[in-house]
């Protein structure tokens, strides 16, 4: 009787395998190792529906940060690749694991922060000059910490400040070491300072009392890139719909779905393939 | 009723039991916590009709009966049944009722048909048969241990003797019951006796002893003080220990 | 205040309004984690009876380790999952990871020792009121052991609860060997953690009430099982 009901139990249990496998093997999806900023700005909500009912090519996207979608893709867990750190970017490619990299769309970065403003950063227009003030006035600044693209640009800025945060980390300098969104709950229920993507702030709906402080620098331009896995150092790799998906991104059609995607009437993407 | 014997080969090859006695313990000693509580115990039981091991609580009386049924293994000495030394093989011909019955937690006719599967027939026939036995017929559908004490130890019973055993080991099993029910089981055990089961029936009811025994083992601070047929043990008792007991005096 | 007001609110509107996506996600769940939970109990069931009744050496030590297992942080097993299920791992050939039988796998992982821990201790307190009697009674091992688990079967059914409670619960194993693909491995756990992160609290903490209702339903229904069915069958 119990043997009876764990052979059942057991087929059960395969057949749903099986069935996982069937997905898995699907011939027409792709899956594309991405950031969250623009999986949580609703970029592909807006973008896949066009690109699966033209082409019938499902999309997969899994959402990460810039430094673990490029990890998973030198693991072969991919076949497409959109993330937003050009350095990291053109090592992958040179190391054999990605066949191009294209500028695909840019946005911009910004600092955002409390309404009280304790460091005065409000209005100024260098990004380096106001990390400095928050760092004079030790006021409370929350930092990605997972060597995300967001993080990495944030890095390079605070190299250029001189001044090195990882020695007040736990102070008035704050890892969260997880996601753009969950950075800023964090950031908005500390009062910190935060860099974000101006995508994921805009369509962030937990913003206190918080508001855009810094804006407009060229150090803060956010490039972001698209790239197809090698299928030469990943045989798994799905390349035909892979680079379909990119050539569409980068076409005309592509480019235009890019820039009508808005939210609060606000386009997020500037798009800028060549 | 009389409980059919299953015709199996072990009935063919043993046509008849075999001259003197079926069942020998052999020096036995069994020490626990420090205590000796069975010490040097040599017994031969001829393995048919109803041996009552009688005696005063904390005797060894059911440390003895498992001893022999093969699920305690002695420190010295040996059990032999048939010659062959008690353990799985021989336990698998024989059964025991404890005093606290262990039911299954399913229905009374389920605990029955479990041990007929294990014993690898299911007997619809034979299990409705057992339970009318008893006279759990009404009850073959409630859940064991929803019945009353009685009825629980009767249906242990029913169980014990649905693997057909040629020997019966009970060790106590109406202790603490109401007398409607010691009666039934003592006609159960009775029937057992007319069919050549073997029985070995551990109590400390002198009553009980007079009513069912053909023969009484008297068991004293893990010593047996007398084995003896039973008329001649309860008309003249051997030993001063066995006369005190009979006599109703506190033995210990 | 004012958010678990709003929060219950869209929580009622989600429900009432049978958002598809709401029914998919909430179907995906259930299907991964009573899955899982049957995984569990087909391995989990087998490795508690024999602690329970089997004596050999080194039995002590299995079984503090896998009292210990049962502490096994959700991430840490979503990860060895992720690194065995990777292209790049010795199981990526069988293309798992990103689908639904990666989260299982994940899960499965994750409970099993919470089934065998829990179920050797409701086997091993039933077996040492039986065994002297399927001594007595020349039982196999195996006719042991079935009769073990069935009449262990309500107890049994709580531990595989507890297990599904746990699995249905957990995100960080399903977040890293699923990916929260939409339509394809979100469950409620990572789509919370989604809307969590973009700052949607109100739907992430409706998305939370939803499914503390959907267990609430899962071990309500148990237990109207174990009633009637006790009413008729147990003691």
């Amino acid at each position: 009787m119990i043997s009876r009901l764990f052979s059942s139990a057991a087929a059960a249990a395969a057949l749903t395998l099986a069935a996982g496998v069937a997905t898995a093997q699907d011939d027409d999806s792709i899956i594309v190792q991405s950031t969250t900023s623009t999986a949580n700005s609703g970029l592909y909500d807006h973008l896949l529906p066009i690109f699966e009912g033209a082409t019938g090519i499902e999309v997969h996207v899994v959402a990460v940060g810039t430094g673990q979608a490029i990890r998973n893709a030198r693991n072969c867990d991919g076949d497409v690749l959109l993330v937003h750190a050009r350095p990291a970017e053109r090592r992958f490619v040179a190391d054999g694991m990605g066949v191009e990299r294209f500028d695909l769309m840019y946005n911009d970065f910004v600092i955002v922060g409390p309404e009280a403003d304790p460091a005065g950063i409000g209005g100024m227009e260098d990004a380096q000059e106001a990390l400095a003030a928050i760092a004079g006035a030790e006021a409370v600044f929350a930092s990605r910490g997972d060597d995300s693209g967001t993080h990495k640009t944030e890095m390079a800025l605070w190299a250029d400040t001189g001044i090195d945060p990882a020695a007040h980390s736990g102070a008035w300098y704050r890892e969260t070491g997880s996601g753009m969104g969950a950075t800023l709950n964090a950031g908005v229920g500390m009062g910190a300072y935060v860099m974000t993507d101006r995508a994921t702030w805009t369509s962030f709906a937990n913003k206190g009392d918080f508001g855009i402080l810094v804006e407009g620098d060229a150090d803060l331009h956010n490039q972001y890139g698209v790239i197809l896995v090698n299928p030469e150092a990943c045989p798994s790799v799905n390349a035909e719909d892979g680079r379909a998906f990119i050539d569409w991104l980068l076409s005309p059609a592509g480019q235009a779905a890019i820039a009508a995607h808005e939210v609060d009437s606000r386009q997020l993407f500037f798009p800028n393939a060549r | 009723m009389h409980e059919p014997r299953p015709a199996g080969p072990a009935a063919a090859t043993n046509p008849a039991p075999p001259a003197g006695p079926r069942l020998r313990a052999e020096a036995i000693t069994l020490t626990q916590g420090g205590r000796r509580l069975l010490d040097g115990v040599d017994l031969d039981l001829a393995g048919g009709g109803i041996t009552m091991v009688l005696g005063p609580n904390g005797a060894g009386k059911s440390l003895l009966l498992k001893v022999l049924h093969g699920l305690i293994a002695p420190d010295t000495g040996r059990v032999l049944w048939d010659g062959r030394p008690a353990g799985q093989a021989t336990r698998r011909r024989q059964a025991m009722v404890f005093q606290r019955p262990v039911l299954l937690r399913r229905s009374a006719a389920a605990n029955i048909d479990f041990v007929l599967r294990a014993r690898g027939r299911r007997d619809r026939a034979r299990r409705d048969a057992l339970l009318a036995h008893v006279g759990l017929d009404a009850h073959a559908s409630r859940p064991a241990r929803r019945l009353s004490g009685g009825e629980q130890q009767r249906l242990a019973l029913a169980r014990a003797l649905a693997t057909g055993p040629e020997l019966l080991f009970l060790d106590e099993p109406t202790a603490s019951l109401d007398p409607a029910s010691v009666l039934r089981i003592e006609q159960v055990v009775a029937a057992a006796r007319a069919d050549d089961t073997g029985v070995v029936f551990v109590t400390h009811d002198v009553g009980q002893a007079r009513r069912l025994a053909d023969d009484i083992v008297f068991l004293h601070r893990g010593r047996v003080v007398e084995h003896a047929p039973a008329a001649r043990f309860f008309d003249a008792p051997a030993s001063a220990a066995a006369r005190d007991f009979l006599a109703g005096r506190i033995v210990v | 205040m004012q958010d678990f007001a709003d929060a219950f609110a869209r929580a009622v509107t989600l429900v009432i309004s049978g958002d598809a996506d709401l029914i998919e996600i909430v179907a995906l769940s259930l299907r991964v984690s009573l899955t899982a939970t049957l995984l569990a109990c087909a391995l989990g069931l087998p490795i508690g009876a024999l602690l329970a009744i089997a004596r050999f050496p080194g039995r002590g030590a299995v079984t503090v380790v896998i009292n210990a297992l049962m502490g096994l942080p959700p991430v840490v097993v979503g990860l060895v999952v992720y690194l065995h299920l990777s292209r790049a791992g010795p199981l990526g050939f069988l293309g798992l990871l990103y689908t639904p039988a990666a989260m299982i796998i994940a899960q499965t992982v994750l409970i099993t020792p919470i089934v065998a821990a829990l179920s050797r201790q409701v086997l091993e307190d039933l077996h040492a009121e039986y065994a002297e009697q399927f001594r007595s009674l020349c039982l196999s091992r195996r006719a042991a052991v079935g009769a073990l688990l069935w009449d262990g079967r309500y107890s049994l059914l709580t531990v595989a609860l507890a297990g599904f409670g746990r699995a249905v619960a957990e995100v960080g194993a399903v977040m890293v060997v699923g990916g929260n693909i939409d339509h394809l491995t979100r469950v409620m756990t990572t789509a919370i953690a989604l809307e969590t992160s973009r700052g949607e609290l109100a739907l992430a903490l409706a998305l939370g009430i939803v499914l503390m209702v959907i267990a609430l339903g899962v071990n309500a229904l148990v237990h109207g099982v174990h009633q009637s069915a006790a009413r008729r069958a147990h003691a």
